[in-house]
């Protein structure tokens, strides 16, 4: 499989104007350097890039949390391949101290996800419809992250948490967890609590300074996490992408966002604009610090254009 | 004869021969397959790059069963063709839009196979084709893979449907339809290539004011957004798919909700 995909590789790539070979050998042999800060007691953040899934990144764009335990280090999305999460794995030992003897999956996205393998699947764990869409999507996200990343994804296969994550309080190694089970971003997304220090860990249900993506999304549920979200008292908001926050930015950021893409694309179908055009459309300019947010403004024209026209446009035959 | 040449998806090509010319621009893609599809579709016609054809493609395709691909050619006078393909698809060709009462506008979305040039080839009234286009990066599978309404099964409970609206101004209506149709591309097991092959808009008084040609590479439920003149009367859409079946609908003017863009 792996070796067809490299020729398929190979194959785009020739005639492209993508990075020449030697640059890209570079870029890889100079592998990934995760680095943690210490944003609350016993809570490292290991920043992803804020950029789009690519080779000069390795794919490395979302963040990972690392919590110190008396019985070992909880990680919190374990990253995009399997040399990723060998590399969180020796990060663990040198900032706790500790092995990681804990993982937990915020959702399907193999940003987040496909970094598992590095780890005993029984400490692999994510919400049942993680699971699901893992089962279901995972083979297709391989083929695509292999397309993009190439050698980076070198020994990386979906590896299936375990669905067994119910909300409710969770006691591990001596600390104490609320899980909370939402959803909008995608199908399942986990939001994890931190007690002792009010760290709300709150996966791609909050983007901050990096605009949101949807590819598997329901806007208005997406909506409503948020609000549930502003209801949970913290300390300390840790977004999927982008730096942490303090004082609600992120939740603000990713509303705001959202309804404007929700109303920005309704009023493009409503005021006859085709694809292209949607993708476009002046961005309004309080997002000007958002990164990627052209990009992604066209992933969604992508994922809502067609369903919109269907539900807005009326019958003519 | 030269429509002929043109309208043939490369399937079919391949067993022909290549026209010999001279006269065939250096590709500034640098394509693998611009000589090929140069000689097939252009003949022995003059061929010259210009930056006056707008090809707007999206930064990714996100989706590579649903590529939009927007040309605009407003900025030449005479346009009697537009030709929108993919060098790199299995089924190059995905329309050949003839816009006779219509200015030289046109959008739809194609299905990709791989990373690949789309361009699009304006034809002039003195024959010359004006040609611009850009490579586009995309994940395998887009004409290979069935189409969602195969693999959710549902493809014959909504053949046909059309949905649409008209946005009236000064300088005509821009009309915007789509069609549920699973545009099966013949390239996927057991399933035979099924599309739809024709399409005529029609004014109130019967005057045809743009005809095309759609290809399989077209996206499943074809869309299409196009400018045609006049602003009076309903507007007519016909097409007809290789099965042979005919699909019409009605467009008023000014049925979009909102003005014009
Ligand atoms: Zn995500």
């Amino acid at each position: 499989m792996i070796a067809s995909r490299r020729h398929m590789i190979a194959a785009t790539l020739a005639g492209g104007t993508l990075l020449p070979a030697i640059a890209r050998g570079e870029i890889f042999a100079s592998g990934y350097h995760p680095q943690a800060s210490l944003i609350a007691d016993g809570v490292w953040l290991v920043r992803g890039a804020d950029e789009a899934i690519d080779f000069t990144n390795g794919g490395a764009i979302a963040n990972a949390v690392l919590i110190a335990t008396d019985t070992g280090t909880v990680l919190i999305d374990p990253g995009p391949s399997l040399a990723y999460g060998k590399a969180l794995a020796a990060l663990s030992r040198n900032v706790t101290g500790m092995d990681v003897a804990r993982v937990y999956i915020t959702h399907l996205h193999p940003d987040h996800s496909f970094g598992a393998g590095a780890f005993d699947p029984a400490i692999v764990h994510a919400l049942p419809a993680t699971r699901h869409d893992l089962e279901s999507e995972g083979s297709g996200f391989s083929d695509a992250m292999y397309r993009m990343l190439a050698d980076w994804m070198a020994g990386t296969h979906v590896a299936i948490p375990q669905g067994d994550v119910a909300p409710g309080e969770a006691t591990f190694g001596g600390r104490s967890f609320e899980i909370y089970a939402m959803d909008g971003h995608s199908n399942g997304d986990l939001v994890i609590l931190d007690k002792a220090t009010g760290t709300l860990i709150g996966g791609d249900l909050l983007f901050h300074d990096r605009a949101p993506a949807t590819p598997h999304a329901d806007i208005a549920r997406w909506l409503t996490a948020l609000d549930r979200l502003e209801g949970i008292a913290h300390k300390l908001l840790v977004p999927g992408h982008g730096p942490p926050d303090s004082d609600g930015t992120s939740i603000a950021q990713t509303r705001d966002w959202l309804t404007w893409l929700h109303d920005s694309l309704h009023d493009a179908v409503l005021t006859g604009k085709d694809m292209t055009e949607a993708g476009a459309m002046a961005i309004p300019t309080r997002f000007a610090d958002l990164k990627v947010a052209r990009y992604e403004l066209q992933r969604s024209v992508s994922h809502y254009y067609p369903k919109l026209e269907a539900q807005l446009l009326p019958r003519i035959d | 004869m030269r429509i002929y040449r043109a309208i043939l998806p490369a399937m079919a090509l391949i067993a022909l021969p290549a026209m010999a010319r001279e006269s065939l621009p250096a590709d500034p893609l640098q394509s693998p397959m611009w000589d090929y599809h140069g000689a097939k579709i252009f003949g022995d016609d003059k061929v010259v790059f210009d930056d006056r054809v707008k090809v707007i493609l999206p930064v990714i395709a996100e989706d590579q069963h649903v590529v939009p691909v927007t040309v605009d050619a407003r900025a030449l006078e005479g346009v009697q063709r537009i030709v929108v393909f993919a060098d790199l698809n299995p089924i190059p060709v995905a329309i050949d839009y003839r816009p006779l009462h219509a200015a030289p506008f046109v959008a739809t979305r194609i299905k990709l196979d791989q990373r690949t040039p789309v361009r699009a080839a304006v034809q002039l009234a003195d024959g010359t084709w004006h040609v611009a286009g850009g490579w586009i990066d995309a994940a395998g599978g887009g004409c290979s893979a069935p189409p969602v309404s195969r693999v959710r099964g549902d493809w014959a409970d909504h053949l046909g449907e059309m949905r649409g609206a008209g946005w009236a101004d000064s300088s005509g209506t821009r009309l915007r339809f789509g069609f549920r149709h699973p545009m099966d591309t013949g390239l996927v097991e057991n399933i035979p290539a099924y599309n739809i092959e024709t399409l005529q808009i029609s004014d109130a008084d019967g005057e045809e004011l743009a005809a095309m040609t759609i290809y399989g590479s077209v996206a499943e439920d074809p869309a299409f957004t196009l400018e045609v003149e006049g602003k009076g009367g309903p507007v007519s859409i016909a097409a007809r798919d290789t099965g042979g079946l005919e699909f019409s609908g009605r467009i008023a003017p000014a049925s979009g909700s909102n003005p014009k863009p």
